[in-house]
């Protein structure tokens, strides 16, 4: 074209990033990418690979190893001989390794961009202004974290080997991700990165070489999903961190069930982006394009629900289609471009399939009037409108640029739209006014909430999911939890104490003392047992002093729609919520002598260890009372000009079935924590002491605790546990039992993703304040939800 | 408040314009204290978005050459110093004459596009030597008026300032509103006194000084230009080039926004002046970018778009001359206005 004509027409021209600089590196490498195990570049022992393609032209980029389970074998091997020698460098040295590759990594950052989107399909300016910044920003804070470990995390100690799986769609920076906070907490890693994407993984593997990691301690296993298997079931792997679909991350939970692996899971979901009538709709629009038209719409956190108030969602459904037709889809390496290619011709099927889906269920379809490349894996900018929260295409995740959207009236309705899904990534709420923002983002059932922003993130804030969208957070301070343990509880070995069940008498007699009739205790009042039956409660000689209700399946339900109903509980402050504590401790405290009674009738304990059971019960009601209001949120300080409030919110719903072995303390133990945070309890008195949980709820009665916030369930352990594990509204699940009952918990909250803590059968010391009155018990009552609040007058 | 009401009060006017040309003046429309109060922005996305402005398209070897050389009509080629004298003023006039060195027009094959810049730009008391030294030509001269730069004079003087502009033979003129008013809300002030201007102005375009970098924030920014569309504004400029802060592309954003939503709303195309700190090729070709994205070709149209800048074209020149021939230039190879 001539400079006349241009000088006419103004149109941009191509602009291609140069790609020489990658290929010459594919070429180098001989177009074949191998395992990296020990330092070392080893072939597949199958000698199998796979071909790896461009999206944007579908030309083979390279074969790629396929790995299985005796690649996996040795690189746990190498990473587990490189571990306590990579712990032992201590926190200083390690920091300086992350240093190193943060610096290479900057070093090289065009190459890895390249690379990226040559492999990926993403748009170079994606690659190379949000992925590698970002990448680059995770080594650098997280090789602060290693120099920091010993004195922010005194008592805490690595997992050891932790095995890592991630997706196609950050390759290089879901990589950092994982990598950067494993290897800073002294773990090893055997990283598997998607079939789809290993270019990036190699070439980092390949700078781990050139700044002298030592060997073993990063590994890299290439493959299928076949290979991220052999990661999941290898039994020297102590944790699994898993980046995917949900599908995928309920087949990790289930595979890990029991086995005591740490699991992370970030996965799915179907975000809610919520624009309020007060917003600024221009920059609104663009927000828009950054939450469901980056990377071609394939982000976990993709803002894919877009929820309009209904007085603007006419002009701003106009805005959008206006600047839909100014988006631009082409090649990845164009420079001028909005959108590149989509991962692959499989996924670009799924997202023609459900675009039709949503179509035939009455959706109307807005795409650009220019039609998009054909000959790569290219989809357009989609908006289908006419959609309502019943449809298919508005609760299903898509994974592709395709935005969906609702209206809504009011706040409340905004949040209740939201909130419809089993999903819980992430949201975005538009309006400037600051009282509504900030009252609405604490309500998303998310784990990031960005105020008039959208898909920011940082390696400061914490990134992971409420419900289904898994547990676990990446990033900042609570997501180095993720690669640490408490050392008391990694030094747990002695399996739980086996409480002997004491033989009844066969007489009845005793019966007359009675003078009470113990009941279930839900929603604040007493309630007889669904079932209609009792089970006999023995004192610890064996004779029966009474009968507990059979709790069963309604029971259950009931006790649960109970804790729904005390919402206002999570909801009040937390002072007001110590103050009931402090009032339930001042009641025990009334009754001590009772309840010490009652334990050396059940226990056969002396009076006076009974007593000291119940002083140290009321100590930890004390400690409780006294977190409610201390346990707070942090502020993170990501490099924009933003603040991120990552704040502490309540589990929800936590089922607890108490340490067997652990009586009246143990349910103290377990159950204040949560409440203090703001979770209402399910609580599953261990059979022993049934009669004292019972007891307990005249206290609990007494000391303004409002109603559903303690429930308590007597009856069979193992059937109420299955029936809390299985049961979809619940959140949290607590158990101390047997090595089976752990598992089986945990297998059964796949489902739901529930969040699970087990013992895997081993023995607490619930005298031990280091232990039980750790701050252990309030993380687990917590979810830490990352608000990202942007300012500027 | 709403879009509809505005549509009814330009109702006819507006039916008629849309589908005609782009030279149509604004005839404006009465204040909507509505919709003004209405007007929100939201400074951090903003600043995202103007951020991915220059990122998201670029321009290479012979487009980029094309538009820089399109950029040069954008240009008003201004001079306003307290020496300014009749020699500078010629200087600068037969460099807006001949912008570029005609051996690179030559190997660029662009002579035909008689590039010239789009106006020259100058105080009131230099405008007849300009119009004695354009002559022959179409470039217009615009003159700064009302008090230029601080707008601090009686209202009426302003008045007789740009009558006295306008038939000294200024074709432009680049108003200052009270920034005074703006920061005490007075949005009826600011619409009265434009209204005024544009009376005064009669035949001769009006561009209307926000002096953003004095208005606080980018929604005083925002209910600004439309106050300034409504009283009947040609072009709403971003700054005098004397505020500590003058054309940014945030700012430019928002203003060329509320110029979209004009259009969308009367059919009535309003043009844009990002005036100050607007110093190399590649800002230039930013500012371009954010107008063919954000309002659309129509846009790149010296009618439509200008620059206020005295030091952009020597960098352009020497874009240009390092497009022919391989090699960066010198700024000494070009002529000085």
């Amino acid at each position: 074209m001539s400079i006349k004509e241009i000088f006419n027409n103004m149109e941009y021209g191509p602009s291609s990033e140069n790609s020489s600089a990658a290929m010459q590196w594919l070429k180098d490498k001989k177009n074949t990418f191998d395992h990296y195990i020990n330092g070392q570049w080893q072939q597949p022992q199958a000698k199998e690979y796979f071909d790896s393609q461009n999206p944007a032209n579908l030309e083979v980029l390279a074969k790629v190893a396929q790995g299985n389970e005796k690649d996996v074998d040795s690189a746990v091997k190498a990473a587990g001989a490189a571990q306590a020698q990579w712990q032992k460098l201590g926190g200083h040295a390690r920091a300086k390794y992350l240093y190193a590759l943060a610096r290479q990594l900057q070093k090289h950052s065009r190459l890895f961009a390249v690379l990226e989107t040559l492999d990926n399909g993403k748009p170079i300016r994606e690659s190379r202004d949000i992925d590698m910044p970002l990448v680059a920003r995770h080594f650098y804070h997280h090789a602060g974290w290693a120099q920091l470990m010993d004195s922010e995390f005194p008592g805490y100690q690595p997992l050891g080997v932790v095995g890592q799986i991630i997706p196609w769609n950050f390759p290089l920076l879901m990589l950092a991700w994982k990598v950067a906070p494993a290897l800073a907490m002294g773990n090893t890693v055997i990283l598997k990165p998607a079939e789809f994407t290993s270019a990036t993984a190699v070439l980092f593997a390949q700078i781990c070489d050139e700044i002298n990691l030592p060997k073993g301690v990063f590994n890299l296993i290439l493959g299928d999903g076949t290979a991220g298997q052999a990661i999941v079931e290898h039994q020297d792997i102590a944790k699994i961190a898993f980046t995917g679909s949900t599908s995928v991350g309920r087949i990790i939970r289930k595979a890990t069930a029991g086995t005591g692996k740490k699991v992370s899971l970030e996965l799915g979901g179907k975000s809610a982006f919520i624009v309020f009538e007060d917003a600024d709709l221009d920059s609104v629009v663009e927000g828009v394009v950054d939450a469901i038209w980056f990377n071609q719409g394939q982000v976990c956190c993709a803002g894919s629900r877009l929820l309009m108030q209904e007085s603007i969602a006419e002009k701003l459904t106009k805005k959008l289609t206006e600047r839909m037709n100014k988006l631009v889809v082409g090649d990845s390496l164009c420079k001028s471009i909005d959108m590149g290619a989509i991962i692959d011709p499989t996924q670009l099927a799924i997202i023609k399939k459900m675009v039709a889906l949503g179509v035939s269920e009455g959706a109307t379809l807005h795409q650009p009037k220019e039609p998009v490349p054909d000959n790569g894996c290219y989809y357009p900018p989609t908006l289908m409108t006419n959609v309502e929260p019943a449809s298919t295409v508005a609760q299903q995740e898509i994974f592709g640029p395709v935005l969906v959207a609702m209206t809504f009236r009011t706040p409340a309705e905004a949040v209740q739209i939201a909130n419809n899904s089993r999903y819980g990534l992430a949201a975005s709420v538009w309006s400037e006014n600051i009282n509504l923002a900030l009252d609405v983002a604490p309500k998303i059932k998310a784990g990031a909430i960005w105020i008039n922003c959208t898909n920011m993130f940082d390696a400061s804030c914490g990134f992971g999911g409420y419900r289904e969208s898994g547990f676990g957070r990446e990033g900042g301070k609570e997501g180095l939890y993720e690669y640490i343990q408490e050392s008391w509880l990694a030094k747990l070995s002695a399996p739980v104490k086996k409480t002997a069940k004491p033989k009844a008498k066969t007489s009845n007699a005793d019966i007359a003392n009675i003078d009470r009739t113990p009941k279930l205790y839900i929603g604040g009042k007493q309630a007889r047992p669904d079932s209609g039956y009792s089970l006999p409660v023995f004192d610890a000689a064996g004779t029966q002093i009474a009968e507990v209700p059979d709790g069963s399946r309604k029971d259950v339900r009931n006790a649960v729609e109970a804790a729904n109903k005390a919402s206002p509980w999570t909801s009040a402050t937390a002072h007001n919520r110590a103050q009931v504590l402090y009032f339930i401790a001042e009641n025990l405290d009334a009754r001590a002598e009772e309840f010490a009674k009652r334990i050396v009738q059940l226990t056969g304990k002396s009076i006076a260890d009974a007593k000291k059971e119940i002083e140290l019960s009321i100590s930890r009601i004390f400690t409780s009372a006294a977190w409610a209001d201390k346990y707070e949120g942090q502020i993170h300080s990501p490099p924009q000009r933003i603040v991120t409030l990552a704040m502490k919110e309540a589990v929800g719903n936590i089922a607890i079935v108490a340490p067997e072995e652990a009586g009246f303390l143990g349910m103290i133990s377990t159950i204040m924590p949560a409440i203090a945070m703001g979770n209402r309890v399910i609580f599953v008195p261990s059979s022993q002491t049934a009669l004292l949980a019972t007891d307990f709820y005249q206290i609990l009665n007494t000391s303004d605790l409002p109603g559903g916030v303690i429930n308590i369930i007597t009856g069979d352990r193992d059937v109420l546990t299955d029936t809390l594990a299985k049961h979809y509204d619940i959140d949290g699940f607590w158990y101390w039992g047997s090595e089976e009952g752990s598992k089986s918990v945990e297998f059964e909250a796949a489902a739901t993703m529930k969040r699970t803590w087990v013992n895997y059968g081993k023995q607490y010391d619930w005298f031990d304040d280091k232990q039980i009155g750790s701050d252990l018990f309030l993380r687990k009552s917590v979810e830490i939800k990352n608000i990202w609040v942007p300012y500027g007058a | 408040m709403k879009n509809k009401d505005i549509k009814t009060a330009v109702a006819g006017k507006s039916a008629l314009q849309k589908n005609t040309n782009n030279d149509l003046r604004n005839p404006g429309m009465p204040l909507n204290f509505g919709f003004i109060n209405g007007i929100n922005i939201n400074r951090s996305a903003v600043e995202r978005r103007a951020a991915t402005i220059g990122k998201r398209r670029t321009v290479k070897k012979q487009h980029q050459a094309a538009w820089l050389l399109k950029a040069i009509t954008f240009i008003d080629l201004t001079t306003l110093s307290g020496d300014d004298t009749p020699g500078k003023v010629r200087r600068l006039c037969q460099k807006a004459k001949q912008p570029v060195r005609q051996d690179l027009l030559e190997a660029l094959n662009a002579t035909e596009l008689n590039i010239t810049t789009g106006a020259v730009c100058v105080y009131h008391n230099m405008i007849s030597t300009a119009v004695e030294s354009l002559k022959g030509t179409d470039i217009p001269i615009a003159a700064v008026s009302t008090g230029f730069p601080a707008g601090q004079s009686p209202h009426n003087i302003k008045l007789l300032e740009i009558e006295a502009s306008v038939s000294e033979g200024a074709a432009e003129i680049d108003i200052v509103i009270s920034r005074d008013k703006v920061l005490t809300g007075d949005w009826q002030g600011i619409y009265d006194e434009v209204k005024d201007f544009r009376d005064a102005c009669k035949d001769a375009h009006i561009k209307t000084i926000l002096a953003t970098g004095e208005l606080g924030t980018l929604t005083n920014v925002a209910k600004a230009s439309w106050v300034c569309m409504m009283a009947g504004a040609d072009f709403i400029k971003t700054s005098t080039g004397k505020e500590p802060v003058n054309a940014t592309l945030p700012v430019s954003l928002v203003m060329v926004r509320a110029i979209r939503e004009y259009y969308e709303l009367t059919g009535i195309a309003i043009g844009y002046k990002p005036a100050g700190g607007i110093q190399t090729a590649k800002q230039a070709i930013e500012y371009m970018i954010l107008m063919k994205e954000e309002l659309g070709n129509e846009w790149l149209d010296p009618h439509l778009f200008r620059f206020g800048a005295s030091s952009l074209l020597g960098d352009i020149e020497r874009q240009l001359e390092h497009f022919v021939t391989g090699s960066y230039s010198a700024s000494y190879r070009h002529a000085i206005s």
